[in-house]
């Protein structure tokens, strides 16, 4: 069965440099897609595709199609501010806004259109509940968003991409600026939100990749070399270079 | 000579120098208070000049360079705001970029009495607002734009971009984004431009000469109406501002005070000049609190 988030050919440009090269991807419903390979493989390049971040660098271009609930998002017709709402990100860098924490969360719904105080603050609840932040700021929703910790800052970011209800999220290296604790409670996180959710991660963290992700897709110079269940890729990779990455032995 | 050594001695040289331009300023100060506060009373701010009787006041003067600032601040503020914001957010780099930012930069190096005699010959006769405190507004746009405009890119600019990318994943129209994420941050930049701007307003006499003028009509503070002549609000009335005041009474002053007159009404301007600082930057302050919930100073 094809899922209804999958890339056919896909191929970005910046310029005449081929980024990433033909590449075919499914990301199955409730279920964890971690992207690995060494810097400059192209992995965050295609991540950005997916919600057509890339649109704001003016030399990039792109071939192939990517299909979200049977729609190809490059479409002329396609309304990217609704298409970017079906679809949440967060970067490696935390980035609240420069708001309270209730704002960080209410900014978006409030933007799509719910004005009913009560529904925002339920929204804020719920967001932030699923990010697992809820206990920690309810007292304290008035606060900049700036004053928490990093890796506090980061869930509130996972909470704001949450907020106007995604059915994908794509997580660009999440917990790589965050201490051993923090990373722990966002990838606790990561595992509980798949039951609503399609995730895709990428990620540099070998054991990340394995403990979180159903399918890992190993990446190298633009090219996808492997794609399968995450267990197979760890344990017995068809591709030698695969195993050398995964290993550790190179990358 | 050892690294250690030359540290040092770099060290004091920067000190020095620093000092030196402390000291300089707190010279400058210290001359210009000493010198004209001891003139300065309640009814020397509030009365009328007088010609060559002694005891004339700047009174209208001081209204005048206010109400100025204000009228160029209304012209300025949005045109800046908005051609800042295009340079940073719409433009494409290329030729006619590139073309924008030379125009702006040497719009700002105009020498301004140049730019005084071009705003008669527009702006006063042919489009014929005569010497008038809008004249004078406009001129001072040409000094203040290109400041403000360059202020306002730059501090769209230096916002971080994960700020963008984070309002464009969530959805958020490219002109919400300007508006209340990168707005918001950039605040405090762009106060800083409109104060170094107001410093300009207040100070500048040679483009003023030729476009606001050198008098003002009598005054009736009880007029608001602004389009009655006489009426302090009417902005298309001749207005003396401070600045034009001081060089016009230190070169022909008939008053047998006129000296003292000068150097009070020089003490004015700068502690007017202080207090708009001090007040732009508390508003500033205000401002970036209440849009961004944060409680440092930007």
């Amino acid at each position: 069965m094809e899922s209804t988030f999958r890339t056919e050919n896909l191929s970005v440009f910046y310029g005449k440099y081929e980024a990433v090269k033909n590449i075919s991807l499914d990301f199955p419903d409730q279920s964890v897609t971690a992207l690995i390979g060494p810097s400059g493989c192209g992995k965050s390049t295609f991540l950005r595709s997916l919600n057509r971040m890339n649109d704001e660098i003016s030399q990039a271009t792109i071939k192939g199609k990517i299909w979200i609930e049977g729609q190809d998002i490059n479409a002329p017709d396609t309304d990217v501010i609704k298409l970017r709402q079906k679809i949440g990100m967060v970067w490696q860098k935390p980035n609240p806004f420069y708001k309270s924490i209730y704002e960080n969360i209410a900014f978006g719904p409030k933007y799509h259109g719910i004005k009913n105080k009560s529904m925002l603050d339920e929204i804020v609840e719920s967001s932030l509940r699923k990010a697992a932040l809820w206990d920690e700021v309810k007292d304290r929703l008035k606060q900049s968003a700036l004053s928490l910790s990093g890796g506090q800052q980061q869930r509130l970011c996972i909470a704001r991409a949450l907020s106007v209800n995604p059915g994908i999220l794509l997580l660009d290296e999440p917990a790589s600026a965050l201490d051993p604790v923090s990373t722990s409670k966002v990838e606790e996180l990561i595992i509980e939100l798949k039951r609503e959710l399609s995730i895709v991660i990428v990620t540099h963290n070998m054991q990340q990749a394995a403990r979180i992700s159903d399918y890992t897709a190993y990446f190298y110079l633009g090219t996808l070399m492997e794609h399968g269940d995450t267990e197979l890729i760890f344990t017995n990779p068809v591709n030698a270079t695969t195993q050398e990455y995964i290993s550790g032995r190179f990358g | 000579m050892k690294a250690k050594t030359i540290d040092k001695i770099a060290t004091t040289i920067i000190v020095v120098f620093s000092l030196l331009i402390v000291a300089v300023l707190v010279g400058l100060l210290a001359f210009i208070l000493v010198r004209g506060l001891s003139h300065v009373n309640w009814s020397f701010l509030t009365s009328v000049p007088q010609t060559i009787k002694a005891g004339g006041g700047i009174g209208p003067q001081l209204f005048n360079s206010l109400f100025l600032l204000v009228l160029t601040l209304i012209i300025t503020i949005p045109l800046g705001l908005g051609a800042g914001i295009y340079m940073a957010e719409y433009a494409k780099p290329g030729r006619f970029t590139d073309a924008v930012r030379l125009v702006v930069e040497v719009l700002s190096s105009f020498p301004s009495i140049v730019v005084g005699l071009f705003g008669l010959l527009l702006i006063v006769n042919t489009f014929g607002f005569g010497f008038s405190l809008f004249s004078g507004a406009l001129v001072l746009t040409i000094f203040n734009l290109p400041l403000i405009v360059r202020i306002t890119e730059q501090a769209f600019r230096s916002v971080p971009k994960e700020q963008k990318e984070a309002g464009l994943a969530l959805g958020l129209s490219k002109w919400k984004i300007i508006t209340s994420v990168l707005f918001p941050v950039a605040i405090p930049s762009i106060v800083t431009g409109t104060v170094l701007a107001s410093g300009r307003v207040f100070g500048e006499a040679a483009a003023l000469l030729f476009t606001a003028g050198m008098s003002t009509p009598r005054l009736d503070f009880s007029d608001w109406n602004p389009l009655s002549p006489t009426s302090p609000i009417n902005p298309f009335r001749p207005a003396e501002t401070l600045a034009v005041h001081i060089w016009k009474i230190n070169s022909e002053g008939l008053a047998p005070d006129a000296a003292e007159i000068a150097a009070g009404a020089s003490a004015v301007l700068v502690i007017l000049v202080l207090i708009f600082n001090l007040f732009a930057r508390w508003f500033g302050n205000v401002l970036y609190k209440a849009l961004t919930a944060s409680k440092r100073t930007g």
